[in-house]
C-alpha cells in the first residue's frame, strides 16, 4: 500500500511538471506580445521594452519558465533596484493591468471559490446519492419517476438560466434572501451563508442530476451481481445488504468521479460566479480574458491544473483504499 | 414413509416480460428426504435453476409470479413472510452458485464473509469465535495456509479456491438442505471432480440434503442417486441414476444421453444431437412440449400435440410420455 501511494504521488509530481511547462509554453507561444499588453494603446516603445526587461519577457522561454518556477518556491522581484516590485513566495507573476502580484489576487479569490465549491459539493453529493439510491430501490415507483424528472430538468437547464431564475424568485419577487453580496466566513458566517446558498443550490441541482443517474444506474447494475444474490441467499438483513454489498460496490466508482468534479469546480465556477457576482477564481479569470491580462491567465490555468492533477492522484489513492482489487496491482 | 425434508408441490414460476409471460416452471412436484442427494438435469432454459431459486425465494424482478408450495419440514416457504424466509436462508437452506468468480463480495476478506454467514444467524458470537470458525471452515474445505488466507480478498484466490470458500460459507450453519446450482460449470475439469468430492464429503459430515442443479450428466453420475429430468419447465422423467443411464424411459432423456460421448462409445461413432431447439417459453406448443422434436410423436395419432402427458410409472421410473408403458420398455431395450 505504501508503495502504491508513493508511486502514485511520484507520477502526480511528474505530471504537474509536464502540465506547467505545457501551460507556460502555450501562453508564451501566443502571437500577443505580453510586454505590449502591459501599457495602454498609446504606449511608447521605450516603455514596452523597459517592461519587457522587467518582467523577463526578453529572455528565452526556458529561462522564463525557470525564473517562474523559482518564483513559486522562493518569491520573485520584478525589475531591478528600488523600482522593482517584490512578490513573495509563492509568486505566480505580476499583473501590470491591476498593479498587483497575481498570487495575492489568487489568495483573495480562492477562498470564495473554495466556499462555493465545497458547499455545492456537499449538497449535490447528498441529494444526488440519496435520491439516486431511493430511485434504484424503488424502481418504477414514484421516487424513481421523481428522480428521473428532476435529473432531466436539472441537466437541461443551463446554470446561468437557473441562477437568474433563482435570483428573480428568491431575491426580487419573494425577497426571502438579500441580494447576494459575498462576505468572508470569518467576518460574518451568517452573511456568508446567505450569499452562497443560491449559488450552492444552482450548482448542486446541475451536478446532482448527473449523480442521481450515476447512483441509480450503478446500484441497479450491482443489484444484478451474483455476490448480491449470494448475500441474500446467506440471509443478510436488508439494511446490511444495501449498505455493505450494494452501496459499497456502487458508490466506489462514483467517489472517483466526484473527486475530479470537485477539483474542476475549484478551478472556478465561471458562469455561476458571474451570475451571482461572487469575486472568485472564475470571475478573476473572466476579467483577465477580457483585459488580456496574461499573467493572471497563466496563473489561474496553472492553479486549476494543479487542482485536477492533485485530485486525480488523491482519487486514485483513495480508490486503492476503497477497492482491494486496485490496491494489489 | 417418513416425512420428507422438502416437499415441492405444483410449483409454477412466471416472468412477465414485454413480449409476454415466460412460463419458466410449470407444475413441478418432488420430494427430497433428509440427507438425500437429488439432481435436476436439463438444458439451459429448462427451468432447473428457476426451480432452485424458487425454493429459496430468490426469484426477483418486478413481475415474477410464483405459485404452488415448497414445504420445508412442513412449513411452506412460498407462503412465509419475507423476514421468516430470510431467517431460513443460509441457516436451513444454503446455496452454492455457478460462478465462484463473481459470487464473493470483492470488498471484504473471505474470512469476514464466512464469519458473516455465521454471525447473521448467531447474533452475539464474539469476534474471536467467529475468526476461529472461519479458520476452521477454511481448513475443512481444503484451503492451504488458512491463517494467511483468511485475511485475503476474493480476487487473490483461483476459481476452484473461491468455490471452496463459497462451500465453506454455505455449510458453516450446517444447513438441512444445500442447493448447488451448477457448482462445477465454471471450473476447470481437473477442479470439477475435487469440488464434487468436497460437496459429497461435507454432505456426509453435516448430514445435509443436496439438491444439485446441472446440465452435466457426468456430474449427476458421480454424486447422486435420484434424478429429475426437466424440459420446458416440466418434469419429464424421475428415476434413479442407474435407470437414467441404463434404461431411460422418456425420449428426451434418451436424446440427452445420445448427445454425450462416453468413454466406451465407439471411437468413430457420431454424436446424435436432439433435432430442433427447445420451445419458446412464452409461446409454448400445445400438448407435450417435446413433441415437435420427438421421433415417436408421429406414431401416436396426434395425441402428443393435443394432450399434456402426466408423469406415470414405467418400470421403476416415472415418465411423462404418451407412449404406452410396454412400448416404452421395449424401446429402451432396443436401444441397449
Amino acid at each position: 500500500m505504501f508503495y502504491f501511494v508513493a508511486r502514485r504521488s511520484f507520477f502526480a509530481v511528474i505530471l504537474l511538471f509536464v502540465v506547467s511547462i505545457f501551460t507556460f509554453w502555450i501562453f508564451s507561444a501566443l502571437p500577443a506580445d505580453p510586454a505590449a499588453l502591459t501599457c495602454g494603446k498609446n504606449c511608447r516603445p521605450e516603455v514596452i521594452e523597459a517592461n519587457r526587461a522587467r518582467l523577463g519577457y526578453d529572455k528565452p522561454f526556458i529561462v522564463q519558465y525557470g525564473s517562474y518556477m523559482k518564483g513559486i518556491f522562493a518569491g520573485r522581484t520584478y525589475g531591478a533596484d528600488e523600482s522593482g516590485v517584490h512578490c513573495s513566495a509563492p509568486s505566480l507573476g505580476y499583473s501590470y493591468d491591476r498593479h498587483e502580484c497575481v498570487s495575492s489576487l489568487v489568495a483573495k479569490t480562492l477562498p470564495v471559490t473554495v466556499s462555493i465549491a465545497f458547499g455545492a459539493f456537499v449538497l449535490w453529493m447528498f441529494f444526488g446519492i440519496s435520491l439516486g439510491t431511493l430511485a434504484a430501490l424503488r424502481r418504477g415507483k414514484w421516487p424513481d419517476h421523481f428522480a428521473t424528472v428532476f435529473s432531466v430538468v436539472g441537466i437541461s437547464f443551463p446554470s446561468f438560466f437557473l441562477g437568474l431564475l433563482s435570483v428573480l424568485f428568491f431575491v426580487i419577487w419573494t425577497k426571502i434572501l438579500p441580494f447576494p453580496h459575498y462576505v468572508g466566513i470569518s467576518e460574518n458566517p451568517a452573511k456568508w451563508f446567505m450569499a452562497l446558498i443560491l449559488p450552492w443550490c444552482v450548482l448542486a441541482v446541475l451536478s446532482a442530476s448527473t449523480y442521481i443517474r450515476l447512483t441509480r444506474n450503478g446500484i441497479l447494475e450491482v443489484m444484478n451481481e451474483e455476490f448480491v444474490r449470494l448475500g441474500i441467499a446467506k440471509g443478510l438483513p436488508r439494511k446490511t445488504l444495501i449498505v455493505k454489498y450494494i452501496l459499497r460496490a456502487a458508490l466506489t466508482p462514483i467517489a472517483t468521479i466526484a473527486g475530479i468534479d470537485f477539483a474542476f469546480l475549484l478551478g472556478g465556477a465561471i458562469v455561476t460566479e458571474s451570475v451571482f457576482n461572487l469575486p472568485g477564481l472564475g470571475k478573476l479569470t473572466i476579467a483577465a480574458v477580457v483585459n488580456s491580462d496574461l499573467p493572471i491567465l497563466v496563473a489561474t490555468t496553472l492553479v486549476s491544473a494543479v487542482f485536477i492533477v492533485v485530485a486525480n492522484a488523491f482519487v486514485d489513492i483513495m480508490y486503492g483504499f476503497l477497492d482491494p482489487r486496485v490496491r494489489s496491482k | 414413509m417418513t416425512e420428507p425434508l422438502l416437499s415441492v408441490r405444483d410449483l409454477h414460476v412466471n416472468f412477465g416480460t414485454s413480449e409476454g409471460d415466460v412460463q419458466a416452471v410449470r407444475g413441478v412436484s418432488f420430494d427430497i428426504g433428509k440427507g438425500e442427494t437429488l439432481a435436476i438435469v436439463g438444458e439451459s432454459g429448462s427451468g432447473k435453476s428457476v426451480t432452485a431459486s424458487a425454493i429459496m425465494r430468490l426469484n426477483f424482478g418486478a413481475d415474477v409470479r410464483v405459485s404452488g408450495s415448497a414445504l420445508l419440514e412442513g412449513q411452506d416457504i412460498l407462503a412465509m413472510s419475507e423476514e421468516d424466509v430470510r431467517l431460513k436462508r443460509g441457516r436451513d437452506i444454503a446455496m452454492i452458485f455457478q460462478d465462484p468468480l463473481t459470487a464473493l463480495n470483492p470488498f471484504y476478506t473471505v474470512g469476514h464473509q464466512i464469519a458473516e454467514a455465521y454471525a447473521i444467524h448467531h447474533p452475539g458470537t464474539s469476534k474471536k469465535e467467529l475468526r476461529d470458525l472461519a479458520l476452521d471452515s477454511l481448513t475443512k474445505v481444503g484451503i492451504p495456509e488458512p491463517l494467511k488466507r483468511v485475511n485475503q480478498y476474493p480476487h487473490e484466490f483461483s476459481g476452484g479456491m473461491r468455490q471452496r470458500i463459497v462451500i465453506a460459507m454455505a455449510l458453516i450453519n450446517r444447513p438441512k438442505l444445500l442447493i448447488a446450482d451448477e457448482p462445477t460449470t465454471a471450473l476447470d475439469v481437473t477442479v470439477q471432480a475435487q469440488i464434487l468430492e468436497l460437496i459429497s464429503a461435507m454432505q456426509e459430515e453435516h448430514g445435509s440434503a443436496v439438491l444439485l442443479i446441472t446440465h452435466d450428466l457426468g456430474v449427476v453420475a458421480e454424486v447422486t442417486k435420484r434424478v429429475l429430468v426437466m424440459y420446458a419447465g416440466r418434469l419429464v422423467e424421475v428415476a434413479s441414476v442407474e435407470d437414467v443411464f441404463h434404461s431411460p424411459t422418456h425420449p428426451y432423456t434418451r436424446g440427452l444421453l445420445n448427445s454425450v460421448k462416453s468413454l466406451d462409445s465407439e471411437r468413430h461413432s457420431h454424436l446424435e444431437p436432439i433435432p430442433g431447439t427447445p420451445p419458446s417459453l412464452i409461446d409454448l406448443p400445445s400438448g407435450c412440449p417435446f413433441h415437435s422434436r420427438c421421433q415417436y410423436a408421429a406414431s401416436l395419432n396426434g395425441q402428443c400435440s393435443s394432450e399434456v402427458p402426466e408423469l406415470k410409472a414405467v418400470g421403476n421410473s416415472l415418465s411423462a410420455c404418451h407412449m404406452p408403458t410396454a412400448e416404452l420398455s421395449s424401446l429402451l431395450r432396443s436401444m441397449q
